[in-house]
């Protein structure tokens, strides 16, 4: 048994240590909102946040989570009223969308650590990816989250 | 003076001389000798770093210590696919760091190798292209990141060089090579290096 915090909330689950992350948010808690893409922590699709930082939950052993405060994109805000929610809506970025609750859950972490990112600072840390090919309209969603567009 | 006396005087004259002479020599002797098992165990030594040196310069150690702004991957060390950048501490950039995808141990699932604290050396212990002899040489500089020859041991000692030798598999299942020497023999071959005052080839 292992206690997890989730979105602010105490979760206890039963799970081998090293079973990843992702598994246990989608399959144990219910929180299917973050996504399985490639498995191997290439694509992103998977992205939450780990006291705040942006992880791939794929490569993310539940042993680690003990302890630490776990983000999905189903916390990040309760009404969508989160800056990069509200950019993502305003530049409609999203097409299949399969992939943007993890680029979301990336910039939010980008903007944490870097308010005012320029367009190397989001090539340097949204290598998620996007078979849509919506990567223009994420960029410029960034830049409005950010109050410099 | 009579000449028994002299021929007395002079005997002991010459035996004088030949035991300062003996001395001289016998001392040069041991000079010579000593500075021959000097060398016999600098060059020892030289030859004792020449084999740590193919552990620095093999993939597992040297894709962690590039000259580059990005880190490298894999026995043909190719660039770290997904963009992924040194950053400005060497542990990634603002927003994706090391951590975002390696953890303190590997990962089975994912494939993704992973060791306590895991970043890149930072520029100035850059490894590439350096030969075995001007790697020893920046071992020991401390301009260049290099340590004192008993702190070797203690960072030869951490996870993240001993991951080295525990590299775990790729995602599609194949083991990644280890260094060609042991860790138990690498870590013999440092104590021998030291105790031989830690020189670095000549060329």
């Amino acid at each position: 048994m292992i206690k997890l915090n989730v979105n602010g909330r105490t979760a206890t689950v039963e799970a081998d240590p090293d079973t990843p992350l992702l598994w246990v948010l989608r399959e144990q808690l219910g929180l299917t909102g973050t996504k399985y893409g490639c498995g191997i922590a290439a694509c992103g699709a998977c992205t939450v946040h780990v006291d705040g930082s942006a992880v791939r939950s794929c490569s993310f052993p539940l042993s680690a989570a003990k302890d630490r405060k776990i983000t999905t994109i189903e916390g990040l805000s309760h009404n969508r009223s989160h800056a990069v929610q509200k950019a993502w809506i305003a530049e409609q970025v999203p097409q299949c969308g399969y992939c943007q609750s993890g680029m979301i859950m990336a910039a939010a972490a980008l903007l944490a650590e870097k308010p005012r990112p320029t367009d190397a600072d989001i090539d340097a840390a949204i290598t998620n990816i996007c078979r849509c090919g919506t990567y223009q309209r994420i960029r410029r969603a960034i830049h409005v989250a950010a109050g410099s567009s | 003076m009579s000449k028994g006396k002299s021929a007395i005087m002079i005997g002991q004259l010459r035996g004088g001389t030949a035991t300062i002479v003996g001395i001289v020599i016998a001392t040069g002797a041991v000079v010579f000798i000593q500075n021959a098992a000097a060398q016999n165990r600098l060059e020892e030594g030289r030859e004792k770093f020449r084999q740590m040196a193919t552990v620095f310069q093999h993939p597992r150690c040297m894709n962690c210590h590039p000259r580059t702004d990005f880190p490298r991957q894999g026995d043909d060390r190719h660039r770290h696919t997904m963009n992924v950048m040194r950053g400005p501490a060497d542990r990634g950039a603002p927003g994706l760091h090391c951590s975002t995808c390696h953890q303190s141990s590997n990962q089975t699932a994912s494939g993704v190798p992973g060791a306590p604290d895991w970043h890149l050396a930072p520029p100035r212990m850059a490894w590439d292209g350096l030969s075995a002899a001007e790697l020893c040489r920046a071992l020991l500089d401390p301009a260049r990141g290099g340590m004192k020859p008993n702190q070797f041991i203690p960072h030869f000692q951490t996870g993240l060089v001993r991951w080295a030798w525990s590299p775990g598999a790729g995602p599609h299942g194949e083991m990644r090579n280890a260094p060609p020497i042991p860790y138990e023999r690498f870590m013999v071959l440092t104590r021998e290096w030291i105790d031989r005052g830690a020189p670095c080839p000549n060329s």
